[in-house]
């Protein structure tokens, strides 16, 4: 496996911007590399971003999730993407995926309440257009989001030590 | 009033008791402890095996086995060890499944040892070797391995320990405490030796899985003209994560692994059914998550490593299982009173190396079977201590 895969394995796992000098000792390189090869994944939008994963349902603070299924007809010449980027510049959107199957956009909303996030779907997604139709799920519980499980705290429960 | 030490069995009374238990016990009680001791994968089994043991439970998969183990099972090991070592072994009576590697060890060794054989033992080396040989009658012979030689046994060590009473050479590679392998041109140059003579091989793979090199692991039977004479002994524990299940294997020609099946099935009866239902999922689906245990605890090999060789102790490059073995002579302290005071003073524990055999005094075991985090603060303050004592 090449550094660059190993490097974003690494990342990948640790949810933050690990400290390179640590990552150059994990792969057994020198953190002039690591640095040098993040530098260079994050300026070719390899590496967007750094995000804190949190389970916000463990706060006081008021939220619901939806998941929205679009179906569209695509643009000539233009396909999905120019409704895709009409769609992704609302902040209300966390998420957005072409699909295969039975709709074509998936769209992952956040809202304070299941009112503002209908109303974002009547007054911003519905009439649209290119819009065929909408298909609005809202979110129960999380149990696990990009890997981590949030309702599962694995304790070490192993002897101190053993042979 | 019984006297009790009368009417214990010599040999077993003779045992001496582990001498660093007072050592664990003290760890084991201690707040605050990191440790670096631990035996055994930090990772829970993938959820893949969970799910198939807790899914023979609900179907009423709750009767013996056949003595051997299930057949489904010896022919997914016998697919699994073609597929990862390249040699064939036949499921009918070439494989016994056993209570953890441990049990493996033990059936070989009483199957073929008669009072007075001597076995070669490679130290430092697991503890069970020694008293086994003992129990059966046997002369444990140890062989002291160096650093100078990353702890390989070489030809010329195995020439010199052969005699005409020598039964057995175990094989303890790759290696706890060290994390020493044999590389197949050292394998090889074993095996020239051995070559005309009569002399049984117990290949302990059972960290086989987890070798680091760029050379693809290697068994011992697969030498030319050692399968005969080898029995492997691998499991689930390790590559796995399963030490808990208490499920491992021996492999060999069917004139040992029969008699071996003899005593299993006096002794034992069968190995754990929910364990052997949850093992052939292991062995059928699970290549892709024990090359990621592996890849994690390769990136806490070279993490580990690197720390220990800036606090100026030297540590040779260990290519397996999830051990390294510093060397900490320049504290001027034995191995025990290493790590009694590191315990004390910095709250890490470690393993004293001559809890591997005398050879290991001036040496401690750590395990890297810990998130990259808790091996950070473990060497923080190893270092600290290191500094305090080396000045």
């Amino acid at each position: 496996m090449s550094n660059i895969t190993e490097i974003l394995n690494i990342l990948d796992k640790s949810g933050e911007k690990t400290d390179p000098a640590k990552i150059a000792q994990m792969l057994g390189s020198t953190e002039e590399e690591v640095q040098s090869i993040i530098r260079g994944l994050e300026k070719d939008n390899i590496i967007v971003g750094y995000k804190t994963l949190i389970n916000w349902e463990r706060t006081d603070r008021e939220f619901v999730d939806a998941l929205i299924e679009l179906k569209i007809t695509p643009q000539r010449g233009e396909g999905f993407d120019k409704v895709a980027e009409k769609i992704y510049k609302y902040p209300q959107v966390k998420s957005l995926y072409l699909m295969s199957g039975a709709y074509d956009l998936a769209v992952m909303i956040e809202g304070r309440t299941m009112k503002d996030v209908a109303l974002f779907v009547a007054e911003k997604l519905a009439p649209m257009d290119h819009i065929l139709s909408t298909a609005t799920h809202f979110v129960l519980k999380k149990y696990k989001n990009d890997g981590l499980i949030f309702y599962d705290n694995e304790e070490d429960t192993r002897q101190v030590i053993t042979l | 009033m019984i006297d009790y030490k009368k009417l214990l069995n010599k040999t077993v009374a003779d045992i001496p008791p582990s001498g660093i238990r007072k050592f664990f016990d003290l760890a084991a009680q201690m707040d605050d402890v990191i440790s670096l001791g631990v035996g055994e994968p930090d990772f829970a089994t993938p959820w893949g095996i969970r799910e198939a043991g807790i899914y023979s439970l609900e179907r009423g998969r709750t009767f013996y086995t056949a003595n051997a183990g299930l057949l489904e099972l010896r022919q997914e090991i016998c697919r699994y060890t073609e597929r990862k070592f390249g040699v064939s072994y036949n499921p009918e009576n070439e494989v016994l499944v056993t209570v953890g590697g441990s049990e493996a060890i033990d059936l070989m060794i009483r199957s073929v040892i008669n009072p007075g054989d001597e076995v070669l033992i490679p130290e430092p080396s697991f503890v069970c070797y020694k008293p086994i040989t003992e129990l059966a009658g046997g002369v444990p012979v140890v062989i002291e391995t160096l650093e100078k030689d990353e702890f390989r046994l070489t030809p010329e060590q195995l020439k010199n320990a052969i005699t005409s009473r020598t039964k057995v050479l175990i094989l303890p590679y790759p290696n706890n405490p060290t994390g020493a392998i044999m590389r197949r041109c050292d394998l090889e140059a074993i095996a020239d030796v051995l070559d005309g003579t009569d002399i049984l091989v117990l290949s302990d793979e059972i960290y086989g899985e987890l070798v680091y090199s760029d050379e693809p692991p290697c068994t011992f039977s697969a030498i030319d003209g050692m399968r005969e004479r080898t029995i492997v002994v691998n499991g689930f524990s390790k590559a796995f994560a399963m030490t808990g299940w208490r499920l491992g294997y021996a492999l060999g020609p069917k004139e040992i692994i029969l008699p071996m099946t003899k005593v299993h099935q006096y002794g034992i009866m069968s190995s754990p059914t929910t364990s052997q239902f949850a093992a052939i999922e292991a062995m059928r689906s699970c290549d892709a998550d024990v090359e990621a245990m592996r890849r994690e605890y390769n990136y806490r090999r070279r993490y580990i490593v690197d720390g220990f060789r800036k606090m100026g102790l030297s540590c040779f490059e260990p290519l397996g299982a999830f051990y390294i073995f510093p060397c900490i002579k320049p504290t001027n302290m034995s191995s025990e009173e290493f790590c009694a005071r590191l315990l004390e003073e910095e709250h890490v524990a470690c393993v004293p190396g001559n809890a591997f055999g005398k050879c290991g005094d001036g040496y401690i075991r750590c395990s890297y079977a810990y998130s990259v985090d808790s091996i950070e603060k473990a060497l923080k303050r190893i270092s600290k201590f290191v500094e305090k004592y080396t000045k």
